[in-house]
């Protein structure tokens, strides 16, 4: 994963490496609650009348989730100064991607039991479905990029344009959630709040840097101001 | 549809499972109940218990398929006005009060009137039907109510012969309901003249032989088995007899979703989801939907000539 580095750093909080792997063995084990919870209901018939909508309801909502605590990680480092949130970006971002293959695997296994003319019609035919669709299958190339070595491979800037799709694919997941509410937008319109401040945030802090840049001696030889890029790689 | 044969113990006289787990509490509660009573309580704790259904006629507008279990019928459905989860009218529906009652009938007829539970009780011997039930949610229940037909009742105030629709409007009370403008409060269904003349349509009181629970409506709700689940409106407080076709809440928030007619119909989707398959509860694979919820060999002739497709 890559990020540009802040021009100053503030009070730089590291954490030792062992530290650091504690978080990460604890959030882990966090981001399975959900799918345990899932599965203690199964076995315990607490699914309610509708089991299969359950399971479909749970997995998308924590794909949604998942997606919105990854977006978040970059403004809370910014916020708080914590720069090892950063390490733990690409473990949600994957959990994301695993939220939305249960998802997934839901509609095709459980819901449609394998009736892939039912599928290729949804597709086509729901708009719903096909942002849904749409998002998961523009998932799938991040997933497969996030080792170390795809991010040496393509190299930081092509990494990090490749993964700058995530902002599109939450809003399609945001999309996929109102178009398919019957009435009750009140829910979707809270994810919807949510990723407008993730990305605000975002965008308010590029204009910033621009005037900044604007503001600032004349840039380097190339004529393209840019921020130091370096892929965040574990230690 | 009409039963080959009806089985030989009537869905009421099972004691439902859960109940039947549930004996110790029952007693506790019912002792509960007594107590309250005698130290001047709260008497709505008893008011569930207050009405009989008495002995039930046997129907032959019965389907012979495995019923729905009491406890999906009564903790999955559809009432916006206690939230929009499927699991919310029965946490919340609890706060409606639903005895004493009154249904005015008003409009195009000759005798309009009010109803009290008592009279509405009396309108027409209480039957026993077990019906499907199609939720335009593509899932669906056999489910068997007690009820009398709606006929029944407009017989008795008389319809004029300019009356051709019916409006059905249901409780909304803010204080014991949401109150976010999810729809357009009372919620309001309509149906014609003669689909609701029609014997099939059923004025519900009652649910696996008992009253009706507060969350499927009660005390009063309309069941149209062959059109989708919105349309049965539940909490019925005022019924009025039109000569022009009455708004219907769903029909206003999404005409184009949500018709008028809105008969279970396998061949007109959606625009957002297909309509040609349902799960049955308690079911893995989905099965068809059929023609008029299975009922078309009772109604379909009522829509001759007409569009399906245009009158959705």
């Amino acid at each position: 994963m890559t990020a540009t580095t802040p021009p100053r750093s503030p009070s730089i909080k590291a954490l030792s490496a062992g530290k650091i792997s504690a978080l990460k063995m604890l959030i882990f084990v966090l981001s399975l609650i959900p799918v345990g919870l899932l599965l203690l209901a199964f076995f315990q018939d607490e699914l309610g009348a509708n089991p299969i909508e359950t399971i479909t309801h749970a997995t998308g909502d924590w794909t949604l989730r998942f997606l919105l605590i990854t977006l978040a990680v970059t403004p809370l480092r910014k916020l708080t100064g914590w720069h090892w949130l950063l390490r733990m970006r690409r473990m949600l971002g994957l959990f994301t991607f695993f939220y939305a293959v249960l998802h997934f695997g839901t509609y095709i296994v459980l819901d449609q039991f394998f009736d892939w003319r039912a599928v290729v019609l949804d597709v086509l035919k729901r708009p719903y479905i096909t942002v849904g669709f749409s998002a998961f299958v523009l998932l799938i190339p991040l997933a497969v990029t996030s080792t170390n070595a795809m991010v040496r491979r393509l190299g930081g800037r092509r990494w990090q344009a490749l993964h700058r799709s995530v902002y599109g694919i939450a809003i399609l997941g945001v999309v996929h959630y109102w178009w398919l509410v019957k009435a009750d937008v009140f829910e979707p319109l809270i994810y919807a709040l949510i990723l407008a401040v993730l990305l605000g945030l975002r965008a308010w802090w590029r204009e910033q840097e621009r005037v900044r840049q604007r503001n600032a001696p004349p840039p380097s030889a190339t004529g393209r101001s840019q921020g130091r890029i370096i892929p965040i790689l574990p230690q | 549809m009409l039963i080959k044969h009806a089985a030989d113990i009537r869905p009421s006289e099972i004691t439902a499972p859960e109940l039947y787990a549930d004996r110790r509490r029952f007693l506790r509660l019912a002792g509960a109940g007594t107590a309250a009573l005698a130290l001047g309580g709260p008497a709505e704790l008893l008011a569930a218990q207050a009405r009989d259904l008495g002995p039930l006629v046997k129907s032959p507008f019965t389907v012979g398929e495995p019923l729905t279990p009491r406890k999906d019928v009564t903790r999955y459905n559809n009432f916006y006005e206690f939230g929009t989860d499927k699991s919310d009218p029965a946490i919340n529906a609890h706060r409606m009060k639903t005895d004493p009652w009154t249904i005015k009938v008003e409009g195009l007829v000759g005798k309009p009137r009010s109803f009290d539970l008592d009279q509405i009780y009396k309108l027409a011997p209480l039957e026993e039907r077990i019906y499907r039930l199609r939720c335009v949610e593509a899932w669906s229940m056999v489910i068997p109510w007690v009820g009398f037909p709606l006929s029944a009742l407009l017989k008795a105030v008389e319809p004029l012969g300019s009356a051709k629709y019916v409006e059905f409007v249901s409780l909304f009370d803010p204080k014991v309901m949401d109150t976010r403008p999810v729809l357009d409060w009372p919620y309001k269904e309509g149906l014609r003249l003669d689909e609701a003349m029609h014997p099939l349509t059923l004025m519900a009181v009652g649910l696996y032989g008992e009253v009706l629970p507060n969350q499927n409506g009660a005390p009063v709700r309309l069941v149209v088995p062959w059109k989708y689940g919105f349309k049965s409106a539940k909490s019925i407080v005022t019924i009025r007899l039109t000569d022009k076709q009455p708004n219907t809440s769903w029909n206003d928030a999404g005409p184009g979703e949500y018709g008028f007619y809105s008969n279970v119909n396998p061949d007109v989707d959606h625009p957002r989801w297909s309509q040609a398959k349902e799960r049955r509860i308690g079911d893995f694979l989905k099965r068809k939907t059929l023609p008029f919820n299975g009922y078309a060999d009772q109604v379909a002739s009522m829509y001759a000539g007409m569009d399906l497709r245009k009158n959705f």
